[in-house]
């Protein structure tokens, strides 16, 4: 198959100050909590983005990274091993998009968070403990330091340092062509959806 | 563990079978684009793929290979319409008008069908061996209890399935897990996976499907075998799956909506899927568990559990980033290291939920209850309307209301509390859920420790954590 491009979607690299969020096996719940999915559309899913977390009997608590004026503004999330476990909710995922986050750079991922992101155009890539806890340490110390995820590098760059990044290849690709948004290049092989179709014997079974 | 991509080694297993069988391609982006045999929904992960849909002016070609079923935000006691909470009939009707508008299957809240997802489509007879299944829920992996592949999805991915059957995926590695020994009395399914999950850890399984097997399994009914299946993603697994075997052709036969005309030559397809017997895999796991004791969890995540006689290990036991998470547990549980988890009061028990809210769950706390006192609130909600009405055919519901129990409507309830079931402050409950995040169980503050219906039953009876066993 030719290489499928499209242009408007293509995401080579994102850069922005960070928020640091280094704990382990942050969950969907952490990120949002149920209550707050009652809702048929994701437009205020920004607002609820870690609310049990940053709020304590309805006060902001200023020390919690997405409170902090420090970082606010910030487009990188930093965090830890197994983030975004639990649930399959992309409410987790659009609650950090609409807050702003466009890549997040983790230990290692949850597996259906992890396509969710993608699926949403939120870049997610790893990187080993050690480069995590000096990009935590950088940023605790220069939070309005730009830091860049390039995806054609594979590396995270920040001052003069360039830390190498690990992303699935495809993934990968499908940022840097643009094709992120499967839709467009699912709708693409109706013969070959067809051909399924028809030899999976159990669509039949009376 | 890092993303998982290339260097793939399974041969010859379900997951292999299966997934060939449904593979349409390879997308320029080097993913799989995989055909889904069966679709299913809820009312919480699906409204904005319609949206999606209509965005787009596009229909769903296929609209029969899905079902959908309201059961999330759905109240337990009164059904009636419009809902009391207006946020929970807005979610219910835009379902009921998605449904009708795009034509696909639905399993209406007032009719006998109704029922928690996982519940309710395998019991009616749905979910066979060799699908490709998949729902916006994370929980779907209880498919794989009848030998499908199925997973959890998120509401982009439902958009593109409804829109052309198919979806983007990067194909998982196979672990085997061998449950081997003798299970003793009053453990339960639950507690296996409970002591799986403890055992590999919450993330053990990022990057594979789980494959469980093994002599403990084979003897599994298919209730317990859904219980294990379901948290197969709380160790991290995205799916995990049993092959199927006469336990699961039996139980399909005669269901609702299960194959009759062609049910021999189904059975012939579903018993060829199965792992062959030179199966290969990336990984194999041996876990005996002749000496497995119940297990309730202590801390905020699954893998924090402990057996009936243990310990909740002490904070010096962790090191590092662990030793701090170990603490904020504590702290949030409100326990401390090196205490004991039996006679801690609890204020709520749970009876329910797609890990435990079948039949043969609640015979088991009935078992235990009839004839005393519940000595705490203790909800117990039957995960489908075939589930209750079967309970009250035995009169489960009578033992329940007669020991102080409060006897619901099916519906998720107090598992995630996108109803009025919840717990109040740092309230602590005994739960037959898969969850016990922080705030899982509607308060923020809330503590929920895991445990199987057994446990429960007898934590609910003494108002404390109890060993089920002397019940029994
Ligand atoms: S019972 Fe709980 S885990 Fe199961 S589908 Fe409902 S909310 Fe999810």
């Amino acid at each position: 198959m030719a290489e499928f491009v499209i242009k408007e979607n293509i995401i080579s690299s994102v850069s922005g100050t960070a928020i640091p969020k280094p704990a382990n096996d942050q969950n969907t719940d952490d990120i949002i909590p149920a209550r707050f999915m009652k809702e048929i559309t994701f437009a205020n899913m920004g607002k609820y983005a870690y609310c049990d977390e940053r709020f304590k009997d309805g006060k902001e608590i200023p020390m919690h990274p997405f409170n902090d004026k420090k970082f606010r503004g910030g487009s990188i999330l930093v965090a830890g091993v197994n983030y975004g476990c639990g649930s399959s909710r992309e409410h987790a995922p659009q609650a950090l998009y609409r807050y702003g986050v466009r890549a997040i750079i983790a230990e290692s991922f949850a597996e259906i968070f992890a396509g969710n992101c993608a699926s949403l155009g939120i870049v997610g890539v790893t990187a080993t403990a050690k480069e995590i806890a000096s990009l935590i340490e950088f940023i605790n110390n220069n939070p309005s330091e730009k830091i860049v995820v390039d995806l054609v590098e594979k590396k995270v760059k920040y001052k003069s340092i360039e830390a190498p990044i690990e992303i699935l290849e495809g993934r990968r690709r499908a940022f840097l062509n643009g094709t992120w948004d499967a839709l467009t290049i699912l709708q693409q092989n109706k013969e070959g959806i067809k051909k399924v179709k028809e030899t999976l014997p159990y669509l039949r079974f009376e | 563990m890092k993303w998982i991509f290339g260097d793939f080694m399974s041969k010859n297993t379900l997951y292999d079978k299966v997934w060939s069988a449904h593979t349409v391609g390879i997308l320029p982006t080097g993913q799989t684009q995989i055909f889904v045999g069966r679709h299913l929904m809820h009312e919480v992960t699906s409204p904005q793929a319609f949206e999606m849909l209509r965005d787009r002016k596009l229909s769903s070609p296929n609209p029969k290979l899905a079902t959908a079923v309201a059961d999330h935000v759905v109240p337990t006691i009164d059904r009636s319409r419009p809902f009391k909470d207006s946020q929970a009939e807005i979610m219910t009707a835009e379902l009921e008008k998605n449904v009708k508008e795009f034509n696909l299957n639905y399993f209406a809240l007032n009719s006998d069908k109704q029922g928690v997802c996982h519940v309710t489509f395998p019991e009616q007879g749905i979910i066979w061996p060799g699908q490709l299944a998949v729902c916006g829920d994370s929980h779907t992996c209880t498919y794989g209890a009848f030998g499908a592949l199925a997973f959890g999805i998120g509401t982009t991915q439902v958009s593109h399935v409804l829109a052309t059957q198919t979806m983007a995926m990067e194909k998982l590695k196979v672990r085997r897990i061998n449950i081997t020994g003798k299970i003793g009395k009053g453990v339960t399914a639950k507690d296996v996976a409970l002591h799986i999950i403890r055992t590999l850890k919450v993330n053990g399984g990022v990057g594979y499907a789980y494959e469980f097997g093994g002599e403990v399994v084979d003897a599994m009914s298919m209730d317990e075998r859904m219980t294990l299946c379901n948290l197969a993603v709380e160790g991290g697994a995205r799916s995990g799956y049993v092959n199927p075997d006469n336990t699961t052709f039996n139980y399909l036969k005669g269901k609702p909506s299960a194959p009759k005309k062609d049910f021999d030559r189904a059975v012939n397809y579903w018993a060829s899927v199965a792992s062959a017997s030179d199966a290969e895999y990336d990984d194999v796991v041996e876990i005996n568990v002749s000496k497995l004791e119940p297990i309730i969890t202590w801390g905020v995540n699954p893998e924090q559990g402990i057996t009936v006689s243990e310990k909740v290990p002490a904070l010096d036991s962790f090191s590092g980033k662990a030793k701090e998470e170990a603490l904020d547990a504590f702290n949030y549980m409100g326990i401390t290291g090196n205490q004991s988890l039996i006679g801690t009061k609890v204020d709520v028990v749970f009876i329910g939920s797609c890990t435990n809210g079948r039949l043969s769950d609640l015979m088991q706390a009935a078992e235990i209850i009839k004839g005393k006192k519940v000595k705490v609130r203790t909800l117990v909600v039957a995960g489908s309307a075939e589930v209750k009405m079967g309970a009250e055919k035995l009169g489960f519901d009578k033992i329940f209301k007669d020991a102080g129990c409060e006897w619901r409507l099916p519906g998720c309830s107090m598992c995630l509390a996108m109803n009025p079931d919840k717990l109040i402050g740092n309230q602590r409950s005994a739960s037959t859920s898969n969850r016990n995040f922080k705030g899982r169980q509607g308060s923020p503050t809330g503590r929920t420790h895991l445990v199987s219906p057994y446990t429960a039953a007898a934590t609910a009876v003494e108002g404390m954590f109890a060993d089920p066993r002397k019940y029994l």
